[in-house]
């Protein structure tokens, strides 16, 4: 369930650069980066409940970079995210959480990690049996309930 | 509003409110039952859609404040390092648990006798036995017979497969020597009684979509409602009133519209869990019950048990099951006796993870500092994800009076009644008991090769048992109900949730908080002619 989107165009800014400071594109491994235009449009459709902490967050991260992220050195800017992510306790959790969440659903990203396009169910997943063998001591085992008495 | 008055009025439609309601259908009674939830929809449950891992962090969160949904009750838990989970509707926290189905020993109930701590119950294991086997029936358990070191139980259900993660564990634990074993489990590893099998959808916590766990929606009710039983939804209970004979008379409650109506009864049953139901007596304040309903002794709401969960977890470099099979599987019970060696009375059960989905292990990771932000992100998440297997020492929490559930002074639900307060700290002796399980579980993993090890001690989120607050004795000083669940102040109230036990055990304990409601049940219906005496 989505409400509406009240992130400002700055604070938008800075949560792609931040975005893109947790997960960068990788050539390596064919994935885009979480400020992948895509990626960053689910952040906003999906923010919802966690649009308040989110904000909160962001604020902070202004606070701490004196002016857009994107304009910081790279020095700087990883500076800034360090004493972020160490200074900003259960807001920026929520940041990064809703970062990672909408990042790892994304289809590029599950192809590149060899998963399913799709919900589980209806279809679920095979389990296989494994080795039941392994039990075979424990069953050899002789009984050491503790008794009551 | 009032209403016609019925014979059994029973609050709460969860584990042990659906078994009582269906044990008692058979006496024919007039029986209504409460709840301040409604109806389960599965086509709505997480697994159904692409976003199934962000909706635990929201409206499936097992956190009450978390997920806020108009049926949940907020819970003032700050004075606690375990948070209270829980889920509010028709089947109760049967619909968001693991599903993992161990019971008491019997030497659970015996630990005053045994070790001298805490006090013995007033009932044994043998008392229940009959009505383990019945539940087991009914709720429908998966599991292998024979377990050496767990009581015999019948599971109507072969286990659930071992799959990646379990041999991986199994050889961990033949090397180190220590006792595995396949867990019972609620989950259908084949169509049973009109529920389909398990078909690994994995993200079995948040309720299944397959109906493959056992929630009381699915087992007990239909059968109850089939029997007679009526069932009304989205009702919040308030208070329960007293007549001048100091009978309970019947509840206050809010209907879905949040009209308040009265409701008739000649007896009733709470089974709100052990949170719910001291908040329930203790908002249930008269002239008579200056201190709350039930409450001559004192002791509604205190003797707060959890569990304390000790978790460990690493990453092997074999593929793991991920989210792609149930989360439990196995258990062990290497550890669960007294061993005063050990330097703590009493034990724990050990109950393993299989792993975690990917969104799950980026922000649990992430958190912990394993998972980096920046170009190594993509190699150290591969690492990982797909890799963890976890231990979780489940350990048994004495009772101690000021671990207790109060009324909070200011928080109030969406009724504007007062919500519960929780103050609770962990014991000298399970803080002992953690520690020792964390380093088995250490020593497990290790075993298993394991990397990256991380802790969480306790879990923060992990108030799953909510045990104790009105608890059972012969002694009326000493108890809140007797020894078949009647109220000694109220002789026409019964508690039948996990409120009323004595001790906690080392394990899950829904399959017993359902076994004490049928057993409760049995003899409430053995003594019909005499209930009140």
């Amino acid at each position: 369930m989505s409400e509406p989107n009240t992130l400002t165009p700055r604070q938008r800014d800075d949560l792609r650069t931040v975005a893109g400071m947790i997960i960068p594109a990788s050539t390596e491994y064919k994935v885009p980066g979480a400020d992948d235009a895509a990626v960053q449009a689910d952040i906003l459709k999906t923010l919802g409940r966690d649009t308040a902490p989110v904000v909160a967050a962001l604020d902070h991260l202004a606070r701490l970079a004196g002016k857009p992220l994107v304009e910081l050195d790279a020095a700087r800017r990883d500076e800034v995210a360090k004493q972020f992510r160490a200074s900003s306790g259960a807001p920026a959790a929520t940041l990064v959480r809703v970062v990672l969440q909408c990042y790892y659903r994304d289809d590029r990203v599950l192809r590149s990690l060899g998963l399913e396009l799709r919900a589980p169910f209806p279809h679920g997943y095979a389990l296989e049996q494994g080795n039941w063998s392994l039990l075979d001591p424990i069953k050899d085992r002789p009984p050491s309930l503790r008794r009551a008495q | 509003m009032k209403h016609e008055p019925v014979d059994v009025l029973i609050i709460g439609a969860g584990a042990s409110g659906a078994a009582v309601a269906w044990s008692l259908a058979d006496t024919k009674m007039h029986i209504l039952c409460l709840d301040q939830g409604g109806w389960m929809k599965p086509s709505e449950y997480p697994s159904t859609g692409r976003d199934w891992e962000a909706k635990f962090y929201g409206e499936w969160s097992t956190s009450p404040n978390i997920r806020a949904r108009p049926e949940d009750y907020p819970i003032n838990d700050d004075n606690s390092p375990i948070k209270v989970v829980n889920f509010n509707g028709v089947g109760g926290s049967t619909v968001m648990y693991t599903a993992h189905w161990p019971r008491l020993h019997p030497s659970d109930f015996k630990v005053r006798t045994l070790d001298g701590v805490a006090d013995d119950w007033p009932i044994d294991y043998d008392a229940l036995a009959p009505f383990f086997e019945e539940n087991d029936r009914m709720m429908g358990v998966s599991g292998l017979s024979g377990d050496p070191l767990s009581p015999l139980t019948h599971p109507p259900m072969p286990p659930q497969p071992l799959g990646l993660s379990g041999p991986v564990i199994g050889k961990a634990m033949n090397k180190l020597g220590w006792h595995w074993w396949p867990s019972d489990t609620t989950v259908a590893t084949m169509d049973y009684e009109g529920r389909a099998r398990c078909i690994n959808l994995g993200h079995c916590t948040p309720a299944c979509a397959q109906g493959a766990k056992a929630s009381t929606d699915i087992t007990y009710w239909p059968h109850a409602i089939r029997a007679g039983v009526e069932v009304k939804t989205h009702c919040r209970v308030r208070e329960i009133l007293t007549n001048e004979h100091g009978m309970a008379s019947g509840v206050v409650y809010y209907d879905e519209d949040g009209v308040e109506q009265f409701q008739p009864a000649e007896v009733v049953i709470i089974a709100c869990n052990g949170v719910g139901t001291p908040r329930l007596l203790l908002n249930s304040v008269s002239g008579r019950f200056p201190n709350g309903l039930a409450n001559s002794s004192g002791l509604v709401g205190k003797n707060l048990m959890f569990h304390p969960y000790a978790q460990i977890y690493g990453f092997v470099t074999e593929p793991t099951d991920s989210n792609r099979a149930p989360p439990t599987c196995l258990w062990s019970k290497e550890f669960y006796d007294t061993d005063l060696s050990r330097g703590f009375v009493r034990g724990y059960g050990i109950q393993f993870g299989r792993g975690a989905g990917p969104v799950f292990e980026a922000v649990a990771s992430e958190q912990k500092g394993i998972l980096p932000w920046g170009a190594d992100h993509h190699r150290i998440f591969r690492k990982l994800n797909g890799h963890r297997i976890g231990v979780s020492a489940i350990c048994e929490d004495l009772p101690e009076e000021h671990n207790r559930v109060t009324l909070d002074p200011v928080l109030r639900d969406g009724h504007g009644i007062p919500a519960p307060k929780i103050d609770y700290t962990i014991s000298e002796n399970s803080r002992k008991m953690m520690e020792h399980g964390l380093a088995r579980g250490r020593e497990i993993l290790e075993a298993a090769g394991a990397t990256d090890i991380c802790t969480n001690n306790p879990i923060p989120w992990g108030g799953w048992h909510l045990l104790g607050t009105a608890r059972m004795g012969t002694d009326p000083a000493r108890s809140v109900v007797n020894e078949w669940g009647r109220s000694h102040d109220v002789k026409n109230l019964f508690i039948v949730d996990g409120s009323v036990f004595v001790t906690s055990g080392g394990v899950n304990p829904t399959s017993t908080i359902q076994a004490v409601a049928l057993y409760i049940a049995d003899q409430m219906k053995q003594r019909l002619a005499n209930l009140f005496d």
